[in-house]
């Protein structure tokens, strides 16, 4: 692990509106390969610090590295461009395109053929669209109006257009929020097999504390905008604060990963 | 120093009137999210309908009552017009209902023409307020100072309405989230109807309080339409202190701009809009709009480029038009290279609106610069014909280039009334810029070379470039730019995240479309022999949307049959009939209330609803698998 490089430092970040400090002072590390959690509770600045890292909102201070390059204050598509792909916790979509054409069009970007106005999108790299499809299960849809499809099947397809960069970090903003627990649970499992297999590191918030602990490799615990935990899953589960804030779903998960153990 | 006092005062006078319509507009925009293009028609009928009443009833409560009952009357139209009309249509695409309004608008102009006559109509003066008030040797009509102070009088009733009534603070709610207001268990219809007879009300009363201080004529709605539109949207759209502050100041740059700026007094109102809108995009109340929620169940078929067959229908059509001078006489011929012309123009400005969801409404400001870069080659410069027709259209380019940089910075009715703002300010300096443009007299003698002088052979020459434009546009919309359009359209977060500069994109369609105009209107000055100012207008703007949305707004080709449909029926329709406006504005609506989708959105759910029926065993047992 310590010779696999950091893809994402952060470092002393800070945000504030008005008289809320919605983000202080917090720093982390991210490497390649690893799957990081940031959770805390609603208003803990976890969006605040996401929106950030991409580049939607400019930090008041502090410093964000991402695979070498100081991005902060940088616009969203700089970062994407850098190998960072991006899925949102409301699905953002193409609605008027196929399927495909949805990833066809981030395949577009990526080989920065965006003002070309000659070639058929349609057929544009058909291939690596179909491969980006079938690795997130959707090979059968590419086909469909993007507009037809299910909430989970839009969460597959966003993984598919995130992909399309061949990107080093994924940075996934509740990827399971609004999914049934069933989906929620493949979904992360899928995620989580190709960053592996990938070797790409992924940023992600998420309030299902069972997929976070399942997946998470690291946790991070925000509250009321500062760093409060950082560490293992296990070492998370036992910090006493973390606790204290998490009492109903921390509780609940010890019982039912009692039961998990028992069998 | 009076002087100034005096005009000071007229232009406070003028404002009240301008206010009153104004809100109605913006209060029927906020709740219903509609532009209601008929509201200066409204304003009209109220003029005539209170002429009318204040000739019959004499006295002060003839006069006063009779504008009051005008209001009355004219809003009661209004409701049912909401009802029958415009209850059909709230949910069809973005815009539809701003056809459906044209519509009406073009009616009712040919309806006050016959029941009231062509000419112009003088009222009564307003009994107690015929005299004038000498103001160090200057006069202001008593009337003026009644009018000044109603203005405010008004604002204070309807803040009061607004604030202290059940049925201002649902109005208020619904402007910010119609849909959480429905879903209260508020009865919308009746919230969406209340509210569009207020606006109507207050316009007719704002056209009825004008008749003591102006002729009332025919022409009366399009004048006002283009000001109250300025008004809402330096004021804000919604907001009605802002319209009251924006009314002021459009009548005051109107009252002072043609004493201390002659030359460029018609732009002046226009240049302060543009720089309100650069500095504030959502006016100088406004707050920015809440995104619309996506009507559920309407999903839209994704655009497919033609299949191999399709395409050979299409050559086949073009065969088919080419062999009109075989059959087609002169007036044919010309005709038919007009609607080529408006063909290329309607598909430059369906690129924009359909592909880039940017709906301009001063898309003839391209079309007219390539007309006067066409003219100004021809007559100044003396090049030949085919070096002006591919020069003339770079005009429309550089204007393209120029406006549309700022125009993509803002998105929705605002980019709307940006491009309008810039059509008009490139129509008044065409207007008044009389030295080089000849003014209103326009540059004349712009006639094509021999090869291309006989009907046959300029017909042939425009349906080729028609064809070759509408080509062009077609692969662009499928081309990796095209779909990038699309993309930064249909989500602007996503688009962003996977690297495409939306602005940057929008800004070279708006470029593109630009320049296919210029292209249209070089081609048009050769076809008329002349360029005008008329070129440039509002009203061939107003056309270019008509044929979009006649065709259907969510589909590729659209344009071109509503070009078609829409030109030869207003041609056809003049040849035949003196009331050709009438029949034009009942067709459109027609149609609206039919085919929702245009026609050729029509003809597209019928074919998918056919193909579908088949399929439909198919893809349920597929989708079954899925899941």
């Amino acid at each position: 692990m310590s010779i696999t490089p950091t893809l994402l430092s952060v470092d002393n970040l800070s945000k504030s509106y008005g008289g809320v400090h919605a983000v202080r002072g917090v720093s982390f590390a991210l490497r390649a390969g690893e799957i990081l959690a940031l959770i805390g509770p609603n208003g803990a600045g976890k969006s605040t610090c996401f929106d950030m890292l991409n580049g939607q909102n400019i930090p008041d201070s502090g410093r964000i590295n991402l695979l070498g390059e100081d991005t902060t204050g940088k616009k969203p598509r700089a970062i994407w461009r850098l190998g960072v792909g991006r899925t949102f916790q409301i699905t953002a979509t193409f609605p008027t395109m196929t399927v495909r054409e949805n990833v066809q069009v981030a395949l577009v970007s990526y080989d920065r053929q965006l003002f070309n106005l000659w070639a058929s999108t349609p057929k544009f790299a058909q291939a690596e669209a179909n491969r980006l499809l079938e690795l997130v299960g959707m090979s059968g849809f590419s086909e469909r109006p993007c507009g037809e499809l299910a909430y989970g099947d839009l969460k597959r397809l966003e993984l598919a257009i995130a992909l399309a960069n061949q990107p080093k970090l994924l940075l996934m903003d509740e990827p399971t929020a609004g999914m049934a627990p069933r989906e929620r649970i493949e979904l992360m499992r899928l995620t989580a097999q190709i960053a592996r297999d990938q070797s790409i590191g992924v940023l992600f918030t998420e309030h299902d504390m069972d997929v976070v602990f399942e997946h998470a490799d690291r946790i991070l615990v925000l509250n009321r905008g500062s760093l409060i935990a950082e560490g293992s899953p296990e070492e998370v589960r036992r910090n006493p604060q973390v606790r204290a804030i998490y009492l109903g779903e921390g509780l609940v998960y010890d019982a039912r990963h009692r039961e998990g153990a028992g069998v | 120093m009076a002087f100034y006092f005096v005009q000071f005062l007229t232009g406070l006078a003028s404002a009240a009137s301008l206010f009153l319509v104004a809100s109605g507009l913006s209060i029927i925009f906020g709740v219903t999210r509609i532009v209601n293009f008929a509201h200066g028609a409204f304003y009209m009928l109220g003029a005539y309908v209170a002429f009318t009443l204040t000739e019959r009833f004499s006295g002060a409560i003839g006069f006063w009552g009779g504008i009051f009952a005008a209001g009355l009357i004219v809003a009661a139209v209004g409701v049912l017009v909401e009802m029958v009309l415009l209850r059909r249509i709230y949910h069809a695409p973005e815009l539809f209902q701003l056809l459906a309004t044209f519509g009406l608008t073009l009616m009712v102009e040919d309806l006050v023409v016959l029941i009231w006559g062509p000419s112009d109509l003088l009222g009564r003066r307003a009994p107690g307020f015929k005299g004038a008030v000498d103001f160090f040797g200057q006069n202001i009509p008593t009337y003026d100072l009644f009018l000044i102070g109603l203005g405010p009088v008004v604002l204070g009733v309807l803040w009061l309405m607004f604030q202290r009534t059940r049925w201002g603070v649902l109005v208020r709610a619904a402007t910010q989230d119609r849909d959480m207001v429905a879903a209260l268990g508020v009865n919308q219809k009746w919230l969406f109807t209340s509210v569009f007879a207020l606006g109507v009300f207050l316009a007719a009363l704002g056209g009825g309080l004008q008749i003591p201080r102006d002729a009332v004529h025919h022409a009366l709605d399009l004048r006002i339409i283009v000001d109250v539109f300025v008004v809402v949207v330096i004021g804000g759209l919604g907001s009605i202190i802002g319209a009251f502050v924006a009314a002021v100041l459009v009548s005051e740059l109107n009252a002072f701009g043609i004493l201390i700026f002659p030359k460029i007094s018609i732009i002046l109102v226009f240049l302060v809009m543009a720089a309100v809108l650069i500095v504030r995009p959502w006016g100088l109340f406004g707050k920015q709009e809440a995104a619309a929620r996506r009507t559920p169940g309407l999903t839209v078929n994704p655009w497919r480029p033609l299949t191999s067959r399709e395409r050979m229908a299409a050559m086949a059509a073009l065969a088919l038009a080419a062999a009109l001078p075989l059959i087609g006489g002169n007036y044919a011929l010309t005709v038919g290279s007009e609607i080529a012309i408006f063909v290329i123009f309607a598909a430059s400005l369906h690129f924009l609106m359909s592909v880039g969801g940017l709906a301009s409404f001063g898309h003839a400001a391209y079309f007219g610069l390539g007309a006067y870069g066409v003219a100004f080659l021809a007559k100044l410069a003396g090049l030949p014909m085919i070096a002006c027709l591919l020069l003339g259209p770079l005009l429309g380019c550089l204007g393209a280039a120029v406006f549309g940089f700022f125009a993509v910075q803002l998105s929705g009715v605002y980019f709307a009334m940006l491009t309008l703002a810039f059509a008009q300010i490139v129509w008044s300096i065409a207007f008044q810029w009389v030295a080089v443009t000849g003014g209103d007299n326009g540059i004349l003698g712009v006639w094509p070379e021999r090869w291309a002088a006989s009907p046959s052979h300029f017909y042939w020459l425009s349906l080729g470039v028609a064809a070759l434009a509408v080509a062009s546009l077609r692969i662009i919309v499928f081309s990796p730019f095209g779909f990038a359009l699309r993309a930064t359209r249909d989500s602007p977060l996503r688009s962003e995240a996977i690297g495409i500069d939306g602005k940057r994109v929008q800004w070279t369609s708006f470029v593109i479309a630009g320049t296919v105009a210029g292209v249209a209107g070089a081609l048009f000055a050769y076809l008329k022999g002349s360029v005008f100012p008329d070129s440039l207008g509002i009203s061939l703007s107003v056309d270019a949307l008509v044929m979009v949305l006649l065709g259907g707004v969510e589909t590729v080709s659209g344009a071109v049959i509503g070009a078609i449909v829409y030109k030869a029926l207003s041609i056809w329709l003049v040849s035949q009939t003196d009331l050709s406006k009438l029949v034009l504005g009942a067709v459109i609506v027609l149609i609206v209330v039919a085919f929702p989708k245009g026609i050729v959105g029509m003809l597209e759910t019928i074919r998918s609803r056919r193909t579908q029926s088949s399929k439909s065993a198919l893809l349920g047992s597929r989708v079954e698998i899925a899941e």
